[in-house]
């Protein structure tokens, strides 16, 4: 075992997930850069979803990789700060929201 | 926030073979000639010249994080009449069909504006590679137009369309200056189609990371440039920043060197090389001197042994395949896209 859950060395071990099914990995690896390929949206904003997707998940791996995709991509700091905030945004909402199930179940109690 | 040049807070990668050092004792996957020969290139040789690539000298009113020439206002090179009047010379008794004006700043050269109209004079494609803020200073403010009255072409630096990193890389209130010099080039006509007046911009990335794609950068540009500040421009160009000069020493302040090589070197393209700026370029040094690109001439890279050295005794036929001397620093020509100072070399 090693002494932390998480290296960044590991990022580009990603592959050797592969090893014990390749033909999945293969599949995954074909359909995921197809994904990030040109096409109705731009690399850049597709960059840029992943971005704040991986904030989401709180996926330190996809923070590194898809922080650099996007400064390559040419994504401004602040484009990537705006990112990250319709993230969180999205994970305050939809814990918020449920706020109208605790409502339902008040009210239903309640006097 | 102050630049310095590394020669004036005498830095030990002032000194060229110091930086050379650096490089070739990092560890990498393989050499850069051996990918070039894997690419089919043994040697990587030149496939003419149509570019004469001219660097004026090193002064410059900017000093960016970034420079590989290493330019500032406190450097003093700058190239001499003889010099000056044997690139001309040799300009004239060849075809090269493009003159590429650089520096530090090429327009503070004294000479400047008579090296474009005797190219213009002798038909030849002009560019200047223009910090933009050159234009902003009283004595220069009159560039523009005399761009516009000799056709030339203007290849401005801009890294970003957002103000803070590129005053990050180019000093405070580079990038107000830089929108103000943008503006008066576009009300002569530069950068609007259909004028013949070019406006090309270059970025290069404001870090440790490699330059996206040119064209989806460039559509991303002039959107944003247009919608922000209402400024046009003919072409982007992307430039990856080179591991040499004051780029290096950003590289080993920040920790990042070895990173960056081993991500040039995962990042090498064989499709690159076939367009590779050295092939197709002659580089002559402030002194005289020949390089096969302004990034060797940089570091003292001069031309291989057996080929002429100076624009004194420079022998056109013989430079024009002759082999290019080559470091780990090339891996920044041939990643992703390729990169050279026309941009991208991979369509």
């Amino acid at each position: 075992m090693t002494d932390t859950y998480y290296h960044p060395k590991d990022l580009a071990r990603f592959g050797e997930i592969g090893k014990e099914a390749p033909e999945l990995w293969q599949k995954f690896s074909e359909w995921y850069a197809a994904v990030f390929k040109e096409g109705a949206l731009t690399e850049r904003e597709k960059a840029l979803i992943a971005l704040a997707v991986a904030h989401a998940v709180q996926c330190p791996y996809c923070i590194d990789a898809y922080a650099t995709a996007s400064l390559e991509k040419g994504s401004t700091p602040e484009q990537m700060t705006e990112a990250v905030h319709v993230a969180a945004a999205i994970r305050g909402g939809a814990s918020l929201v449920h706020g109208v199930q605790m409502r339902n179940c008040v009210d239903k109690l309640s006097m | 926030m102050g630049l310095s040049t590394l020669l004036n807070t005498r830095s030990p990668l002032a000194d060229t073979l110091t930086q050379r050092a650096r490089l070739d004792a990092l560890p990498l996957a393989r050499t850069f000639g051996d990918a070039v020969a894997a690419a089919g290139h043994r040697p990587l040789r030149a496939s003419g010249i149509s570019v004469l690539q001219v660097n004026v000298g090193k002064r410059c009113n900017q000093a960016c994080h970034h420079c590989h020439v290493d330019a500032g206002p406190d450097r003093t090179e700058v190239m001499p009449p003889d010099v000056v009047d044997a690139c001309l010379r040799f300009l004239e008794t060849t075809d090269i069909p493009t003159v590429d004006i650089t520096g530090g700043a090429p327009e503070l050269h004294p000479q400047f504006r008579d090296i474009v109209r005797r190219a213009r004079a002798a038909g030849r494609h002009v560019m200047d590679r223009c910090n933009l803020t050159i234009t902003r200073l009283p004595n220069y403010a009159d560039l523009p137009d005399f761009f516009a009255d000799h056709q030339v072409e203007v290849v401005a630096s801009l890294p970003s369309f957002a103000a803070r990193q590129t005053d990050a890389q180019r000093g405070d209130g580079v990038f107000e200056d830089s929108l103000a010099a943008l503006r008066r080039f576009n009300e002569l006509g530069y950068g609007i189609e259909g004028t013949g007046l070019l406006l090309s911009l270059v970025t290069n990335p404001v870090g440790a990371f490699l330059p996206g794609s040119q064209r989806s950068l460039e559509a991303d540009w002039k959107r944003e440039l247009g919608r922000r500040y209402g400024i046009s421009f003919n072409r982007l160009y992307t430039i990856t920043n080179m591991p040499i000069s004051r780029f290096l020493e950003f590289l080993e302040r920040s920790g990042n060197l070895q990173g960056y090589m081993e991500k040039l070197v995962a990042a090498f393209n064989p499709a690159a090389v076939d367009g590779l700026m050295c092939r197709s370029t002659l580089s002559v040094g402030w002194d005289g001197r020949l390089y096969d690109c302004d990034f060797n001439q940089m570091i003292d890279l001069g031309t291989a042994d057996d080929m002429p050295s100076t624009i004194f005794e420079a022998d056109a036929a013989a430079l024009a395949d002759r082999p290019i001397v080559i470091g780990p620093h090339c891996f920044g020509c041939t990643a992703g896209g390729g990169s050279s100072c026309g941009g991208s070399t991979v369509t």
